[in-house]
């Protein structure tokens, strides 16, 4: 399968660059953050917030730059992403930012570490070197097919980033940070975009053979072993490597991204059978024996057990969540007006969903899932409309690692599935995260610029007049 | 590839429909559950978050709310003169929960009550602050005062009420604690209730309400009520058939008087006047185990009382001859707490009405509308009228010229009993000294009173109803019969 780029129907159809709806969005997006930013501040202070020109200012820059890079180098990428992307960002700033005024977090901090640091200036800083990953992806990356070139490079890098940790000491319980020079990384969050990148290019290449040269076993399609097994062994090495440093969220995430995208490189259905039955399996293994996941098990199970019991605290925090949510209602209490800082420990982190639930309310819940579903169906419909099946494969990997990712944070948090310490893509405080996300959004741009790009006029041919069909 | 890609989006749309239909669930379906959940910290910030209603004694209010700082609890509950109400308003505090009349009318004092529902939906109108109401009691601030003062560094209780209406004067147990020591919830609140806990004089028991002590002899008076309304004997001045000594039912002990005292076919007022337990005793041997219970059930015993506090049952037993005349005395298993006491005093005071005592006369809205007026209720009706006056005029008696006469206060007719309760095994430990009374004018009696001191410096000897628990009385009635005027 040579580099094809003009072959299909798809690109005949000169699609409109959208340019200017992404820049309607884009300003929508910053205003709805700085209101957001303006209202926090009236509520707990009755005054604006003094960073309040500071913040605009900044997310007016990062997103205009973002922009104008997407409308140069990227004219007829997805007009939805970076809008989306923008606010979810901006909306997480203030309420990290928001958090971070709250006196109960800060005594907690005190006590705990004796100083209390704000999370929403390093937040700030954060997002900006994702703007600028971001903006270096675009520039860079000229056409995502490159990528492929890169199929076995990125199987070292996967590896390597997701066994670093386990040279550094564990924090809270896992063991998925690096600390370099007063900054922890978590290289999962970057693991997960390589991996995808290895997993596209292998599987195109062997899509044929795995789909085709299978055995018959049980009514299931079993490939050879000789097409399956480096796949199998990279991804059980990673699996393997995450449950050892306890990280079950990612674990969890690069067995739904390996299943999504066998099963989209095969088309045989036999691979998601095969999927849940594993998954299934390792949950209840990895459930029974880990007593990390068992206290999480037990504290999804029953999130109030704890706080007559009072040993591990274990389910006070999911508890205390799902008690955000409820005191939320229809309409949430309101910016800054709520009370989801008693969920206290990574209140900022993995449970700021907590507090788009009390302060949001229902509504905003569902306007947040929303845009989380949004940017997933402008990922998938980048897919589809991918020329090319590395292209396919990637858009599909990133955006369903992104899906998984949303799934299970906000389920765990929410209480509708074991809690899985993982970070809300964007909106949760955390440098990895939401440089890797800026990335990931990066390079689902480029793909989707590739497939909605116009195709070139064929070149002028001699006998194109007496040749040419007339079009619908 | 499109196809499985079509399937992948599909299952990402279930991903998402997953979560919003969670959300729903937890922020609509159970909101309230989740919002009334006692782990919910929320309940506790929202409840302390707006001045908490008061108490009011004389118009005044006893309590009071302070801001807090360092809590996210915003207020926390003061009290004015905390040791000596404590025995009424109870605590309420952050950490511990709260008792007595701040736990009982809670919902009125924080605002949360559905009689405040109309209140609650103006203020939002108005967009003034959630404020709590108030509870008016019948309390007497001077009584309640002369009462705690009263018993001073003394182990001991006190109960007084308005024998015309039932309304409770005062309530004094001491030692008492400061409910305000432990109202917020910091380390030195907790350090406070645990040394509250600890201590072994149990300063937080409400001896007035919730502590039982044998009556002694103060029950003599409930033994000739029940006397005179059998018709055992009818005249109060005629001869009873009271043989010295006698010996008590099945035994072969003589029960025993205080002293060589003039109690051979002492009439009633006599024996009440001289406390003879050879008389009274052979009354209730006479009478029997039933007939007594009976009587004694009319003036309250063996029910709890709700005022609205509530308070242990009084006890007087189904129990075999001896024993009952024992019971009869204010011995043996004849238990009684210092209102169940000042309840019998009060349904003599009344001529045979007995009123159910009670401590809140109005329940106020935050804007001071009155929501509730207690209106005042008979409980039962122990003695006639008729044997109602003859009994005050034996207790009259008592205090003119027999154990009582420290409680006299010139000027105002005052009747009462004494009592020297026996405790411990084998009258081993202090004896209890009680006094019960009443006093009287022109306008019925105002107020009737129970003192018992359950332990003094006093040395055993000088332990006597007369000589410690009537200055007490007394104190309590003058002080009742001042505010009157």
């Amino acid at each position: 399968m040579s580099v094809v780029t003009n072959t299909t129907t798809i690109g005949a159809i000169d699609a409109p660059s959208r340019r200017n709806t992404e820049l309607m969005l884009m300003v929508f997006a910053i205003a709805i953050s700085v209101f957001a930013y303006a209202n926090v501040g009236l509520a707990l202070d009755g005054k604006l917030p003094s960073g309040m020109f500071g913040y605009g200012a900044g997310l007016i820059l990062l997103g205009g730059v973002a922009h104008l890079i997407v409308r140069k180098f990227a004219r007829y990428a997805d007009p939805l992403l970076l809008p989306l992307a923008t606010l979810l960002n901006g909306l997480g700033l203030v309420l990290i930012w928001r958090l971070d005024q709250s006196p109960r977090l800060i005594r907690r901090a005190e006590i705990l570490y004796g100083v209390f640091t704000p999370s929403a200036p390093r937040q700030l800083m954060y997002s900006a070197i994702g703007v600028a990953l971001f903006v270096g992806v675009l520039l860079l990356l000229k056409d995502h097919r490159i990528l492929q070139r890169y199929t076995y490079i990125s199987m070292v890098v996967a590896l390597f980033l997701l066994i670093l940790p386990m040279f550094f000491p564990a924090k809270f319980g896992a063991r998925i940070w690096i600390n370099i020079a007063g900054f922890s990384i978590q290289p999962g969050e970057f693991a997960k975009i390589i991996i995808a990148v290895f997993f596209a290019g292998y599987l195109m290449v062997k899509r044929d053979a795995l789909a085709l040269a299978s055995r018959r076993f049980m009514g299931l399609y079993l490939p050879r072993g000789r097409d399956l097994g480096p796949i199998l062994v990279i991804w059980a090495l990673s699996i393997l490597i995450l449950v050892f440093e306890t990280d079950l969220g990612t674990s969890l995430l690069f067995f739904g991204l390996f299943v999504i995208m066998l099963y989209v490189a095969t088309e045989r259905t036999s691979w998601i059978v095969f999927g849940l039955l594993m998954s299934a399996a390792g949950a209840v293994g990895v459930a029974t024996f880990e007593q990390h996941v068992k206290s999480r098990v037990n504290a999804w199970q029953d999130p109030f057990a704890c706080f007559s019991t009072d040993t591990s605290g274990a389910c006070e925090q999911i508890g205390n969540a799902i008690m955000s949510f409820g005191s939320g209602g229809t309409l949430g209490s309101g910016w800054g007006q709520g009370h989801s800082d008693l969920i206290g420990f990574a209140a900022n982190a993995d449970f700021v969903l907590a507090t788009v639930g009390d302060e949001l309310g229902l509504a905003g819940m569902m306007a947040v899932l929303l845009l989380y579903g949004l940017i997933v169906e402008r990922g998938i419909r980048t897919a589809l409309a991918a020329r090319d099946p590395f292209g396919k494969l990637l858009a599909i990997g990133l955006s369903g690692a992104f899906a998984i990712q949303v799934f299970v944070v906000a389920g765990g948090v929410m209480g509708l599935i074991p809690l899985t310490g993982m970070t809300m893509p964007f909106l949760a405080a955390g440098g990895s995260s939401v440089i890797a996300n800026w990335a990931l959004i990066g390079i689902l741009i480029r793909i989707s610029d590739t497939a909605r790009r116009p195709a070139p006029t064929p070149a002028p041919s001699t006998d194109a007049e007496m040749t040419q069909v007339v079009r619908p | 590839m499109n196809k499985p890609l079509r399937r992948i989006a599909i299952f990402c749309g279930v991903l998402i429909f997953a979560l919003l239909a969670r959300t729903n669930y937890l922020q609509y379906v159970k909101a309230d559950e989740l919002n009334t959940r006692d782990e919910n910290r929320r309940v506790r910030i929202e409840r302390y978050a707006h001045e908490r209603g008061n108490i009011i004694v004389d118009g005044k209010s006893i309590t009071g709310s302070k801001e807090t700082e360092d809590s996210d609890f915003k207020y926390k509950r003061v009290w004015k003169n905390g040791p000596m109400w404590a025995p009424v308003t109870g605590y309420s505090s952050q950490a511990f929960d709260a008792s007595q009349l701040e736990k009982i009318e809670d919902g009125i004092l924080t605002g949360n009550d559905d009689q405040l529902f109309f209140n609650r939906t103006m203020s939002m109108f108005t967009g003034d602050d959630k404020q709590g109401g108030n509870i008016v009691t019948t309390l007497n601030g001077a009584a309640q005062k002369a009462a705690f003062e009263g018993l001073g560094k003394k182990k001991g209780a006190v109960a007084a009420i308005d024998p015309r209406t039932g309304a409770i004067l005062a309530l004094a147990s001491t030692p008492s604690y400061d409910p305000s020591t432990f109202a917020g919830n910091s380390k030195s609140d907790s350090e406070a209730w645990q040394a509250l806990l600890k201590d072994k004089d149990k300063p937080m028991q409400n001896r007035a309400l919730r502590e039982t002590y044998p009556p002694g002899s103060t029950f003599k008076v409930v033994t000739a009520a029940a006397a005179l309304e059998n018709g055992l004997y009818t005249d109060i001045d005629d001869a009873t058939d009271s043989p010295l000594p006698w010996r008590l039912p099945q035994s072969r002990n003589d029960l025993k008087n205080e002293g060589n005292i003039p109690c051979k076919n002492a009439s009633l007022r006599e024996a009440l006047r001289w406390s003879c337990n050879t008389v009274f005793g052979k009354i209730s041997d006479d009478l029997g185990n039933e007939k007594m219970i009976e009587e004694a059930d009319k003036f309250g015993f063996n029910k709890e009382i709700f005022t609205p506090v509530r308070t242990v049952a009084s006890i007087y037993p189904e129990d075999n001859r001896p024993q009952n005349a024992m019971a009869g005395i204010g011995q043996a298993s004849n238990r009684t707490t210092p209102l169940q006491m000042a309840m019998v005093a009060a349904a003599v005071a009344n001529d045979g009405k007995l009123m159910q005592p009670y401590m809140v006369a109005e329940r106020k809205a935050p804007n001071l509308d009155v929501i509730y007026t207690h209106e005042k209720e008979e409980l039962s009706r122990p003695l006639s009228g008729e044997n109602a006056q003859k009994l005050q005029e034996m207790m009259e008696t008592v205090v003119e010229k027999g154990t009582g006469t420290r409680a006299q206060i010139p000027g105002v007719t005052v009747g009462g009993k004494t009592g020297t309760a026996q405790h411990g095994l084998n009258n081993s430990e202090k004896p209890y000294a009680w006094f019960i009374s009443y006093a009287k004018t022109d306008n019925g009696s105002p107020v009737a009173v129970a003192v018992v001191v359950e332990d003094s410096d006093a040395s055993r000897g000088d332990i006597s109803g007369g000589g410690l628990a009537a200055p007490i009385a007394k104190a309590v009635m003058k002080a009742v019969i001042d505010s009157e005027k």
